[in-house]
């Protein structure tokens, strides 16, 4: 805000001609385009920090397992060894908790952050992130009635995701109905209709938290409706993994399309892409994901937001890039928040939530600073 | 390629926008439409870049029916460059531009060299070679059109649909891009809000108005001093332009009687 030139100094007086030499300070080169990063060794370098991040996940805590106990561990849990019976406690410490969360934190970040991606593109507005079309909210009403309630006992452990999942989709239903006209899913009304209808799901939410009065449950609804990871187990992680990567895998198939879809609908129809029914596919594929991962981990918020940018100032704005790279450098900032917020304030829990908005929002704002970041014009 | 579009209506939220419209851009000939503000001819042309769907009528490009092409097919032959350039996104021009190599691609293959050739070679053909690497959002409008412009010949079309395409440009850019469009080589379609503009650079005139085309032809025909006072409501004198001898046009309020 505060860059705003005074309205007397007009911009694009600038035509005339190439510049006679680079202006002082300027890197050389008229055409050096300065602020993309090679992808290979990119996506190398955060693979190998994925894979160090989850082993980290799985060492750090608060209960101390050595590094070599963690390590000998892991292996008897991928490869079938066996262990003492005097380290029962500790393996399934490592191996039954730390390490499904850190691999479910991984998931999570890297569901969040391509979802984030394709919903920005798809309504064509840099605040949008995968919370702005409602299905969250809509998510934590069905994990309320789970956790306040007692709704669907008899799905068991299945019951609260079961019912985060169901209610997302249903969310997602009626922000399709209420946002769609004869003229199909307008960008502009979808974030509308998905923000209004954002505050009515929260309103039901903390209507049944006040209703219930039970200190613990209404605390483990706030945990929930903040984000954790806590709930993590084997049995959360499949499904979850497997919607994130198939969407993630039909993200990067569309990715022309979107780049496409970025620059308008009328570009994308006369570029030979259909924008009404790629925004229709859209929706359905970030509500899926949404709902998936919002059913294993809560709201996490901040993640769909920051992490698109940050990965369009590394690497521009081609969603063929973008999209390789965000779902990773997602992945790898939610395990480390994750072990943070088991770490900070041990024993006590944080809600993952908190955390990635005051660590997000600095690092955010320093990079956007930085950079000469022009998401949202110039 | 030879454009016909025949019979073409266009209805939207219950609202006849387009009546009748029957118009044809032979082979290589710049064709340009004119009309007041109002009067149809973004709504014609989306019809023409399948951002619209006709109620009736069709646009046939060599004879084939547009809109029954399939979209990519569709976008082989015919690129556009509609009104909208607002891009919030931080791409850059070099990526715009191969946005147009769209139409060319399967989802999953790769950019072929073949790609990259077009897309290097229409950023040249419109003196932009050097802003490639800029960021699109931050270029002037000028240098936005031209690179614009780039991309629609990335696509490599036969025919090339321009709504409004000399908007927000000073005149030098305007002339420079009229120039640029009549010499790429493909049939145009083109809506001018300039009157003198389009007919220095028009082979045919279509002048539009209330959704119905009213007149048609050679520039020099079409707009005669009765046509232009009807339709535009200004008083035009055609003078002859010292240098050349072309037709100019001068405008006047008509008299209030």
């Amino acid at each position: 805000m505060s860059t705003d030139l005074p309205a007397a100094c007009p911009k694009g007086s600038q035509e005339p001609g190439p510049a006679p030499g680079p202006a002082p300070g300027a890197p050389p080169g008229p055409a050096a385009p300065p602020r993309r990063l090679p992808l290979p060794p990119l996506l190398a370098g955060l693979t190998a920090a994925l894979l160090v991040s989850v082993l980290c996940g799985t060492g750090l805590g608060a209960a101390g397992v050595t590094w070599g106990e963690t390590l000998r561990f892991l292996r008897a849990g991928l490869t079938g060894g066996s262990i003492a019976p005097g380290e029962v406690s500790a393996y399934t410490i490592v191996w039954e908790l730390r390490f499904p969360r850190a691999l479910l934190a991984a998931v999570v970040g890297a569901g969040l952050s391509a979802v984030g991606v394709a919903v920005q593109a798809m309504v064509r507005n840099a605040l949008a992130d995968p919370f702005v079309l409602g299905i969250s909210s809509g998510a934590a009403i069905g994990a309320n009635a789970v956790l306040l309630f007692g709704a669907l006992g008899a799905l068991g452990v299945w019951a609260l995701s079961g019912a985060a999942f169901v209610s997302a989709l249903a969310a997602m239903v009626l922000v399709y109905l209420a946002a769609r006209t004869p003229q199909g899913l307008t960008p502009l009304r979808l974030v509308l209709t998905g923000s209004a209808m954002y505050y009515g799901f929260s309103a039901v939410t903390t209507l049944m938290i006040f209703s219930v009065d039970r200190g613990e449950a209404a605390r483990s609804a706030m945990m929930w409706i903040l984000g954790s990871l806590g709930g993590a187990t084997w049995s959360s992680l499949p499904i979850a993994a497997a919607v994130v990567l198939a969407g993630i895998g039909c993200l990067l198939w569309t990715a022309r399309s979107l780049n496409a879809l970025a620059m308008g609908d009328e570009t994308a129809a006369a570029l030979g892409v259909d924008p009404e029914r790629l925004r229709r596919g859209l929706f359905v594929l970030a509500a899926a994901v949404t709902g998936a991962v919002v059913a294993v981990s809560g709201a996490i918020g901040f993640v769909g937001l920051m992490v698109p940018h940050v990965t369009r100032m590394l690497v521009g704005a081609d969603h063929r890039r973008v999209l390789a790279v965000a779902p990773l450098l997602g992945a790898v900032l939610l395990v480390w928040v994750d072990i943070a917020s088991r770490l900070l304030l041990a024993p006590v829990e944080l809600p993952v939530g908190v955390l990635t908005a005051l660590i997000g929002v600095p690092c955010f704002v320093l990079l956007m600073r930085r950079r000469r970041y022009t998401f949202g014009g110039a | 390629m030879q454009v016909d579009i025949e019979d073409l209506s266009v209805e939207v939220a219950g609202a006849r926008l387009v009546s009748d419209v029957a118009l044809r851009a032979g082979s290589g000939q710049f064709v340009g439409l004119v009309g007041p503000n109002g009067s149809g001819k973004s709504t014609l042309l989306r019809c023409a870049y399948r951002a619209l769907r006709p109620a009736t009528g069709t646009v046939r490009l060599d004879g084939d029916d547009f809109h029954a092409l399939g979209a990519r097919e569709g976008a082989r032959r015919l690129a556009a460059l509609p009104q909208e350039s607002a891009s919030e996104f931080d791409f850059t021009a070099g990526e715009v531009v191969a946005m147009g190599r769209l139409p060319h691609q399967s989802s999953a293959g790769r950019v072929t060299a073949r790609d990259t050739e077009v897309c290097a070679a229409a950023l040249e053909r419109v003196g932009a070679g050097h802003l490639a690497g800029r960021s699109f959002p931050t270029l002037s409008g000028g240098e936005k059109q031209r690179v614009l412009i780039a991309r629609a010949l990335a696509q490599e079309p036969k025919v090339l649909v321009l709504d409004e395409p000399t908007n927000h440009l000073d005149i030098a850019q305007q002339l420079e891009v009229l120039a640029l469009v009549r010499d790429a080589g493909p049939t145009v379609l083109a809506a001018l809000h300039d009157l003198d503009l389009a007919a220095a650079h028009c082979d045919v005139l279509y002048v539009i108005r209330g959704g119905r085309i009213v007149a048609s032809g050679p520039p020099d025909e079409v707009l005669t001093a009765d046509l232009l006072a009807d339709v535009f409501g200004v008083r035009a004198h055609r003078v002859a332009h010292p240098e050349t001898g072309a037709t100019r046009l001068l405008f006047d309020r008509l008299p209030t009687s």
